[in-house]
């Protein structure tokens, strides 16, 4: 019995607090770093910051994480649906169409809503098309995502060509990743929003778990398989216009945080899982901004650095799955 | 008692299950047996509704199994595949216990955990409980897949060529488990075999499937039969009665 016993997990309670205590303190350090006295400007000005990395880290966390359990595959993230880039492209439209002086003038929570209507209509219609008829076959909703993905991609760069060169750079600005110019409503209707995700996804946390048997066994447990998957899709694509509205697609944050949190608490449990992912991605971000902020003086993009690092760690992950 | 009618599974132009009436007796074990491509695991598949059929319906206990809510089946009937690879690490007791998951909802009560000692136990598991799934060999796997099932106490147990992968042994003590599961707590099994022999000996009625029909029905005696085997496999088998069970000898 004993020597059966080599392999007892280390505690996953425990990693998350480790965790917990790390976010914790990188959140300190990033709102308490070089303050030089000036309290009443600098904190707000941090907090909001902190508030769009956290509210970011955790959409994208979790969204990658249930993603990767619906599809039963660690190596992919909601943005081989394309659904990132479906973002950019309905920004763009919206540049290309109004242009820059309407879309700076228009309620950015009403854009905001109308964005999430379109991306859940986007992952409506992908569900339904595939699934709705006899097939049912992810792999087929997969390669759909990827090809409408480089579609996307593809005329959003065509439409960013035809438009104005400064209304082009307007439009970049909005789609690198940086934290430093948060909207506030924005940032008030997406943790809402998320607020709203969690609490139903928060109920669903065991049916989560059996999808990781496949869905085979989940429809054998009695796992309504079709229905739940449809809601976590839909999820997914709130959570991603969330990240994406906030600070632009970051295409590989998700895959190296999902699979950081599942090296380092190693269980099927998604109430384990998420909270874990959520905490790395915090850490990530966090981190990560004061470096950038004091260390190299903003000089660099973070998408810059989570791009690169991420596209090492995607390379050495299909690396390892090659056979031989 | 599962009833099919008219079941039908085509892809494309080919039928793989050809309009198959059938009815499954209640209690005891019913093997399906037949040669590869007879149709028997997407028969098995639609019946449990995790493949969706072309046409026909099937009626566990008189529910429709389309139209049923999963939850509602899932407590009466279940299914076991014949290939099950998991993403995630999880140990043999974590699986197991997922097969409470239709009564608990994934919260396991003390009754459920019972539940779960039980069929850990009933398949022999006890040293492996705390082991990842991954850190097993096929056959233990197999095992483990199958106390899963058993766990979820449902009255019908379907299994997909349950003795994949076990050796003598346990392939033995696999089928004297279902026998007593069947015997002992009245429920009734529904297995596809490959191995005749284990077919033979341990089931109440036999169905022999060969191009997506049923070919013939009934007992041991009725289908281990030089003449019926030839019709369904294509291929001179002898039989012998060696002490009361009806043994295939097929080898050269």
């Amino acid at each position: 019995m004993s020597a059966d016993r080599v392999a007892v997990p280390a505690r996953p309670e425990r990693t998350l607090f480790i965790l917990g205590c790390m976010a914790t303190a990188c959140a300190v350090l990033f709102m308490l770093i070089d303050v030089g006295g000036q309290w009443d400007f600098v904190l707000p000005f941090r907090g909001k910051k902190l508030a769009t990395a956290l509210l970011v880290g955790y959409a994208i966390a979790v969204s990658t994480v249930l993603f990767q359990t619906v599809t039963g595959n660690r190596v992919l993230t909601p943005a081989i649906l394309g659904f990132d880039y479906l973002y950019v492209l309905i920004q763009t439209c919206l540049l290309f169409f109004l242009g820059s002086s309407t879309v700076v003038n228009l309620d950015p929570r009403l854009l905001f809503g109308v964005e999430v209507l379109i991306m859940v209509a986007f992952s409506g219609l992908l569900y339904w098309g595939l699934f709705g008829g006899a097939r049912r076959n992810l792999h087929l909703v997969l390669l759909t995502g990827v090809v409408l993905g480089v579609l996307f991609r593809s005329l959003s760069s065509f439409l960013q060509r035809l438009i104005d060169p400064n209304e082009f750079i307007f439009l970049q600005d909005r789609f690198f990743a940086s934290f430093n110019n948060p909207d506030q409503e924005l940032l008030v209707v997406s943790f809402l929003v998320t607020l709203g995700v969690s609490v139903l996804g928060f109920r669903m946390l065991r049916t989560f778990d059996v999808l990781v048997l496949g869905r085979e066994t989940a429809i054998n447990l009695g796992v309504d398989y079709q229905r739940t998957v449809a809601l976590i899709l839909v999820l997914v694509a709130i959570l991603v216009s969330v990240s994406s509205a906030l600070v632009g697609p970051v295409t590989f944050f998700g895959l190296l945080v999902s699979n950081l949190a599942h090296a380092v608490v190693r269980t099927y449990k998604h109430e384990l899982i998420l909270p874990a992912a959520a905490l790395v991605a915090a850490v990530a971000l966090v981190a990560g901004q004061v470096v950038l902020e004091h260390v190299f003086a903003f000089d660099t993009n973070p998408r810059v650095i989570i791009e690169f690092v991420g596209g090492l760690v995607f390379i050495t992950m299909l690396m390892r799955k090659a056979p031989g | 008692m599962i009833e099919a009618k008219n079941v039908t599974k085509r892809y494309g132009t080919t039928l793989v299950v050809d309009d198959v009436s059938l009815r499954l007796p209640v209690g005891g074990i019913t093997s399906i047996i037949g040669p590869n491509g007879a149709g028997k695991s997407t028969l098995l598949s639609m019946i449990s509704r995790v493949l969706p059929m072309s046409s026909g319906n099937v009626l566990v206990d008189g529910l429709d199994v389309v139209t049923t809510p999963g939850d509602v089946l899932a407590k009466r009937l279940a299914i076991l595949r014949q290939d099950n690879h998991l993403t995630s690490r999880l140990t043999v007791r974590e699986l197991v216990t997922f097969g409470r998951y239709p009564h608990s909802k994934g919260r396991p009560t003390v009754k459920d955990q019972e539940h779960v000692e039980r069929a850990i136990q009933h398949m022999g598991l006890e040293a492996l409980s705390a082991r990842f799934l991954d850190e097993l060999s096929g056959g233990q796997r197999q095992r483990a897949f199958v106390a899963m099932v058993l766990c979820q106490d449902t009255d019908y147990v379907l299994l997909d060529e349950p003795l994949n992968g076990l050796d003598l042994k346990h392939a033995v003590s696999m089928m004297k488990q279902l026998r007593t599961a069947a015997d002992t707590l009245g429920k009734s099994f529904v297995l596809v075999l490959h191995d005749l022999n284990f077919a033979s000996c341990y089931s109440d009625h036999l169905i022999a499937m060969r191009d997506g029909k049923v070919a013939f029905q009934g007992r041991s005696e009725d289908i281990m039969r030089p003449d019926v085997l030839r019709a369904v496999y294509d291929l001179e088998i002898a039989i012998q009665q060696i002490n009361g069970d009806w043994i295939a000898t097929h080898y050269r």
